[in-house]
């Protein structure tokens, strides 16, 4: 490529493909994951768990453990419940919503497999463990609630009793003719889809140190998450400690897909161990203590049925999801989330207008079920995709064009689903044309044809989506829930000319850092490499959502953008005071302030920040220079950002055996614009790579009693 | 159960020689007694490669092995090769391929590379693939592991000019 691009500017970096600066450090083993991290005079966490999904705590007799070689403490739910107020997972806007209230460690009964019920502290992990070993406890079995008809039927035992019932939340949706257009229908389907517990299995698993200092007083809390602000709110708010106290860092954190932004009851038990003792703890989830105490997803069942007419015009849908949520709803986000995207993404890429959905999210003895990567959309799109495949397949329509009739046109924006999502501008159709040249699906269709003939099975599946992102505060704040969906970034340029951006973004290598970097880069007008991006430390960024739905870049990048453009304002600003010239008639380029008609450079930043830091003397009467600026900015108007895509899917089915070999997946998404290709493509293999396993390989199966049966890596 | 045992080997060159419980796996000392925390544990049971370390030549999972056992030998980490500067190549062209996220299975990886490439021969991409069956990672989608590795593989038979950078295409 030689030809001179908008790219080949000084400082474009919008749109390019650079590498991490960050990544180095972790190449040469030098990350610092909580993992890595030791503190003076650390202790170390280790937990006895619940062998039964459900019983009562009769007795504990810890005399042994407390005498153990190296313990230090050894704490029960009586004790932590004197420091901690209990939470509940419930959010408003789920209305009829409930929840039991949670403590960090329980005092009467478990309610799933796994659950930690007493705290052993000691000098390292080993000791820890050979102490948890030692401790009793009696417990009185009761009966198990594991299957989500089970749970509803008139005997089920109630978990929680003063719930009244397993049944967490029931929504309906229901534009109204349902009845009708399915009676007069000229094409019916119907099928029920089983979607099993998946859980997100990071390559490092939880981890956090928490470290009270009474003589300030100071919580510090070393969390491998990747919402620190949030945490911050709940560490200050249930264990009573003023929030500018509390600081909240999230080093380099080893994977996460949303599992590491709940609350866990073994970390928030680990926070008052540290209050108890006055000392850093430690506690670091293994592998089988991952297996059964992070979050689930996913556990639906759904009926549904979508109708058409006689030409495979979709008509309309009617949903029915069941979904397992363990015994509680989770903290703070809830586990009402999924189900509920799940019912309202039914059908979101298709024109239809009648749409029915009854949703119940049930409680059951096992682990609990949240968010974690894609919430709900695997499920919705499966169901969705499948039905049209169907109505494809009676009316004898080839799976392209039974779409290309009934996707929302391109020109048809803004409009709402039959759910009530508002959709501002989606581009099915044009993805849709894109995927079918990619792929060359004549071509494809016709070598299926004819290695059919030689008894090769070649399958070519298309699936096309609606993704919900970056979400406005008509979600978790409206909901009543402290999660911030506005971010901050503080801006400063330094004395030698330098700049460091620290925002509330945070990095789990997905390339945060790189994309401020080359955002603050580009609009400001210096080179990457003299900028610093600091992210997930509560002490010292400004208070934001974090990294979660998607939000990173949309709402993250355009504070950075906005906050680069003031501070480039107040530079010029200076620099026009020193030059003796307007501002508008400036502007900056590889650090330097050049003449904004002919490019000619004038004064380099270094020297603006030199003159305006130490020699603000020689500046002219009442020139105050600011080359800090804190910068905030919360998405207003559509409650999500919505964007859209579609995948297609070749592969090769042995009909003998049934072994399924995967030929080529393709992916067209409409992303928005794309600030770094490099790191785009790799989040879509990640995620395609992520999402074959759930289709394939993974699933958390459970035993009648509430077991977790398969709990290892090696399983 | 604690009882101490003394562990002498030469960890990246240098000899090192602690008093540890007997129990201690060579994964732990490395990490929490020698903080060569480069070496990192995802399942402590063989399985997810992130502890990969070079023994004697052999590319081993320091999870599986205790300290005591390692007596006598030589280890080396990802920071002994990265000080030797024997992966810098590798360790380039994942940056420039962006083949890792986290970050966490990343120094396995690059052990695993490091004794696949030490062999003679180019491997295929079938070989690299092969090669990293034991490794986990739950970010990436191994694809840009692969280009790494095979674009280290090709510019070493190449003749080797090692910081010869891949063309990524903007
Ligand atoms: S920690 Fe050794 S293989 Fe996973
Ligand atoms: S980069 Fe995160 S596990 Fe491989």
């Amino acid at each position: 490529m030689t030809a001179i691009t908008a790219l080949d500017r000084p400082n474009s970096y919008i749109g390019r493909s650079v590498p991490r600066p960050n990544a180095k450090r972790l190449l040469a083993g030098r990350g610092r994951y909580v993992t890595d991290i030791v503190l003076p005079r650390m202790l170390h966490g280790a937990y006895v768990r619940s062998p039964y999904a459900h019983a009562r705590i009769v007795a504990i007799n810890a005399d042994e453990a407390r005498a153990a070689p190296g313990v230090r403490l050894v704490a029960i739910g009586e004790d932590l419940a004197k420091l901690c107020t209990p939470w509940v997972g419930t959010m408003d806007h789920f209305k009829g919503m409930k929840s039991p209230p949670q403590l960090p460690l329980p005092i009467d009964k478990v309610v799933w497999a796994g659950q930690a019920v007493v705290a052993v502290v000691a000098d390292t992990r080993a000791l820890a463990e050979d102490a948890a070993e030692l401790v009793a406890i009696e417990f009185d079995e009761l009966p198990a609630v594991v299957d989500i008809d089970a749970a509803r039927g008139p005997d089920a035992p109630v978990i929680s009793p003063e719930l009244g019932s397993n049944l967490c939340f029931h929504g309906k949706i229901d534009t109204g003719g349902v009845e009708d257009v399915f009676a007069g229908a000229a094409h019916v389907v119907e099928e029920e889809f089983l979607f099993g517990r998946h859980t997100a299995v990071t390559m490092e698993p939880r981890a956090i140190i928490a470290d009270y200092d009474a003589s300030e007083p100071k919580l510090t809390v070393h969390h491998a998450t990747q919402t620190p602000y949030q945490f911050q709110d709940i560490y200050a708010r249930h264990y009573g400690i003023p929030e500018a106290c509390v600081r909240v860092i999230a080093p380099d954190i080893g994977g996460s897909f949303g599992m590491k932004l709940h609350m866990y009851h073994e970390d928030m038990a680990v926070v008052g161990l540290s209050i108890m003792l006055e000392r850093p703890v430690k506690y670091v989830a293994d592998r089988m203590e991952s297996f059964v105490s992070d979050i689930h997803a996913r556990d639906h069942r759904v009926r549904a049925r979508m109708a058409a007419d006689a030409d495979g015009n979709i008509l309309a849908m009617d949903v029915e999801d069941v979904t397992g949520i363990g015994a509680f709803s989770a903290y703070p986000r809830t586990s009402v989330v999924e189900g509920n995207q799940v019912y309202r993404l039914m059908g979101a890429p298709y024109t239809f207008k009648n749409y029915r959905a009854d949703l119940q999210v049930v409680f059951q003895n096992k682990v609990q079920m949240s968010q974690y990567r894609a919430v709900g959309h695997p499920v919705a799109c499966t169901v969705t995709e499948r039905l049209v495949d169907m109505i494809a397949a009676k009316t004898s329509r080839d799976v392209f064009d039974i779409r290309s009739g009934n996707l929302i046109p391109d020109d048809a924006y803004p409009c709402a689903s039959p759910t009530g999502y508002k959709f501002e501008s989606l581009s099915h159709h044009a993805c849709l044309a894109k995927i079918r040249a990619l792929m060359d699906y004549d071509g494809l269709r016709a070598e299926q044809a004819a290695l059919r003939k030689q008894g090769i099975h070649r399958g070519i599946g298309i699936a096309s989506f609606v993704e919900i992102t970056n979400p406005s505060p008509a979600f978790y704040g409206v909901g009543g829930v402290r999660i911030s969906s506005q971010d901050g970034a503080i801006i400063k340029i330094t004395p030698s000319g330098d700049v460091r951006c620290l925002i509330s973004i945070t990095e789990l290598g997905q390339g945060t850092e790189t994309i401020v970097g080359q955002i603050v880069a580009e609009h400001l007008g210096v080179d990457r490499e003299r900028i610093k991006v600091i992210t997930g430390d509560t002490e010292t960024t400004p208070h934001g959502g974090a990294t979660y739905a998607c939000r990173g870049a949309g709402i993250g990048g355009e504070t950075a953008l906005q906050a680069a453009k003031k501070l480039k304002a107040n530079v010029l600003a200076v620099a026009a005071a020193i030059l003796q010239d307007e501002p508008d008639r400036l502007d900056m380029e590889a650090g330097w302030i050049v003449d904004a008609a002919s490019r000619q450079q004038r004064i380099e930043l270094a020297e603006i920040a030199r003159i305006a830091y130490f020699r603000s003397d020689t500046l002219p009467p009442g020139t105050q220079s600011q080359l800090s600026v804190a910068h905030h900015y919360a998405p207003e108007g559509y409650p999500f950002a919505f964007t859209n895509g579609v995948q297609a899917c070749h592969l090769e089915l042995d009909v003998e055996t049934g072994f399924v070999k995967l030929l080529k997946m393709w992916v067209v998404e409409d992303c928005g614009r794309v600030i770094n290709p490099l790191l785009v493509d790799e989040q879509i293999r990640g995620g395609v790579v992520q999402g074959l396993g759930a289709a394939f390989f993974e699933e958390c199966t459970y035993g009648d009693s509430g077991q977790l049966t398969n709990g290892s890596l090696a399983d | 159960m604690s009882d101490l045992v003394d562990v002498s080997l030469i960890v990246n060159g240098s000899e090192v020689s602690h008093r540890v419980p007997a129990r201690t796996t060579l994964a732990d000392f490395l990490r929490q007694t020698l903080e060569l925390t480069g070496t990192h544990t995802g399942c402590e049971m063989g399985v997810c490669g992130a502890c990969l370390v070079v023994l004697d030549g052999q590319v081993v999972h320091a999870c599986l092995s205790f300290a005591v056992q390692a007596s006598g030998s030589a280890v080396e980490t990802v920071e002994g090769l990265t000080e030797r500067a024997v992966i810098a190549d590798l360790q380039e062209a994942f940056h420039q391929r962006n083949a890792l996220q986290c970050g966490f299975c990343t120094p396995g990886m690059l052990m695993t590379a490091y004794s696949l490439l030490s062999q003679p021969g180019v491997p295929s991409r079938e070989d690299i693939r092969d090669a990293l069956s034991g490794n986990y990672c739950r970010c990436t989608g191994y694809e840009a592991i692969v280009d790494a590795i095979e674009t280290t593989a090709r510019n070493r038979a190449a003749g080797g000019d090692a910081a010869a950078r891949e063309e990524i295409d903007a």
